[in-house]
């Protein structure tokens, strides 16, 4: 995130001016996925479920996690069909 | 240049609606039962008669009302809402809302006591409740200037250094109820004053974009702003508000043009104050009686004078110092209680703004007609003689309640 700005130096109305990208919001984060690529069958579901777009995926390897903007919610590993995703501390 | 007007006869619900009709306003979200007023079911019977092309939202809540208010305006509409009391109350959470993401949208509110007991009554409770909210509040003193300041209310929530939303009072039955002759403007005299609304710019990712939801250059409204950010955009309102009096003089001027009514300079409005020791402050239609009885004591001698607070936020703490710097005992009447505090909102504000005075006034806190209690003339008399009183000795309590039975 860029340098902190003076109240005149920014948009009225809370209007967000910098980019959702570069917020980052993964150090809310208290549990971390991990993929283990034995089991996954790069089926893609943690990459459709993740509500942050943190699941960062080709299409036909083992997906990555964002964790800058990651933040621990877990739907992955719930969702994860063979149970390749787990939540650690 | 003054343009001809229409006399006729409306109560104050009626005159707001025809204010709103006047000012092509795209979007009117309401909810229909008590405490609702007139003012929407008049301005619907426009909208079902084809008189408008304003969109009437029908909400399921005073909340839902002002959302879709504050949402329209967030899409660049012109937005109205009217309620009173505990629709007000209902609102609370998007009061602060809309003041925030700098909708300029204009409400009316009829000024009416806040449940519990349940009275539906004049009372400025509702109001006063939401005056930290950010909104610019406006109080008028009967159907005429409420038809005035509606119009205005418009220019001056939509001006490039305000971009807030403004509260327009009138109070409940007293004026919203109560027929009066009301002079009109042509529907295209209002139409010009208040013009089309134009989004502000604000600086985005190095380009100039309107504040406005517009898919061709988008825009976020109402994301998480956290303790990095809130207390700045906190302070963007602070600074707004500061350039409000100057915009409300000018709108108010240029209106007195085409009208050919003012209000005093469209914040307060001083009368025989010149000369004045002893006075009465306060807000809305009790101060014609007040007027009245100042006349009365003038041809008795007596040095009363009054002062009437039209524009209670921003509250014009410098210009209340001034107008009752040479008085020597303030009376101020608030129509509501702040509870244990040491007297009511109107009071508060009036007594901070004296304490930089060299010499300070007497004030006393006269708390009056609320759930709508009679005022009458013969009451605002005894509060002007226990004025006489405390300039002779200065009352022991700040606060006084006139007309409650002990």
């Amino acid at each position: 995130m860029s340098s902190l700005k003076a109240w005149h130096e920014i948009p009225i109305a809370g209007v967000p001016f910098v980019k959702s990208e570069e917020y980052r919001s993964g150090d809310w984060r208290t549990f971390t996925p991990k993929i283990d690529p034995e089991k996954c069958i790069k089926c893609g579901f943690c990459w459709i479920y993740c509500p942050d777009s943190s699941i960062i995926w080709d299409g036909e390897t083992v997906p990555k996690v964002d964790l800058e903007h990651c933040k621990g919610c877990g739907i992955c590993a719930e969702e994860c069909p063979v149970k390749a995703i787990e939540m650690v501390r | 240049m003054m343009a001809e007007q229409q006399v006729l006869a409306l109560n104050g619900d009626e005159a707001v609606a025809l204010a709103v009709k006047q000012c092509n306003v795209d979007v009117v979200a309401a909810y229909p039962i008590t405490p609702q007023t007139i003012i929407v079911e008049r301005f619907s019977e426009y909208v079902h008669d084809g008189e408008v092309k304003t969109k009437f939202i029908r909400v399921e809540s005073e909340h839902s009302a002002l959302s879709a208010c504050v949402g329209a305006a967030a899409a660049g509409a012109r937005a109205f809402t009217a309620t009173a009391a505990n629709g007000l109350a209902l609102m609370h959470e998007i009061v602060y809302i809309a003041a925030s993401l700098r909708t300029p949208v204009v409400m009316a509110i009829v000024n009416r006591a806040l449940s519990g007991p349940i009275n539906i009554h004049c009372d400025h409770a509702d109001s006063m409740a939401e005056r930290d909210s950010g909104w610019v509040q406006l109080y008028t003193e009967d159907a005429q200037e409420a038809y005035d300041t509606v119009i205005q209310a418009f220019r001056i929530a939509e001006h490039p250094d305000v971009q807030l939303p403004v509260m327009v009072m009138l109070d409940g039955f007293l004026v919203s109820h109560t027929l009066q002759n009301v002079k009109v403007l042509p529907d295209k005299t209002v139409a010009e004053f208040v013009g089309q609304r134009k989004p502000v710019n604000i600086e985005l990712f190095g380009e100039q974009v309107p504040l406005m939801l517009n898919p061709e250059k988008p825009v976020t409204f109402g994301p998480l702003d956290l303790y990095d950010y809130y207390y700045e955009h906190k302070m963007q309102q602070i600074h707004a508000m500061t350039k409000v009096p100057e915009v409300v003089r000018q709108v108010h001027d240029e209106y007195a043009k085409i009208s050919g009514r003012s209000y005093g300079d469209g914040i307060l409005q001083p009368y025989m104050m010149e000369d004045a020791e002893i006075a009465l402050v306060g807000l809305s239609s009790t101060m014609g009686t007040v007027r009245t009885m100042v006349d009365k004591l003038r041809d008795r001698g007596i040095k009363a004078g009054a002062l009437r607070i039209k524009m209670f936020r921003p509250f014009p703490h410098k210009q209340v110092a001034e107008t009752l710097q040479n008085v020597k005992a303030v009376g101020v009447l608030d129509r509501s209680a702040s509870i244990g505090a040491q007297g009511g909102p109107v009071f508060m504000e009036v007594r901070t703004a004296l304490y930089d005075l060299p010499e300070k006034p007497v004030t006393v806190d006269f708390i009056y007609g609320l759930g709508g209690r009679d005022a009458p003339p013969t009451q605002i008399e005894q509060i002007f003689q226990k004025l006489r009183e405390a300039l002779e000795k200065k009352p022991e309590k700040t606060t006084m309640y006139i007309g409650v039975r002990t």
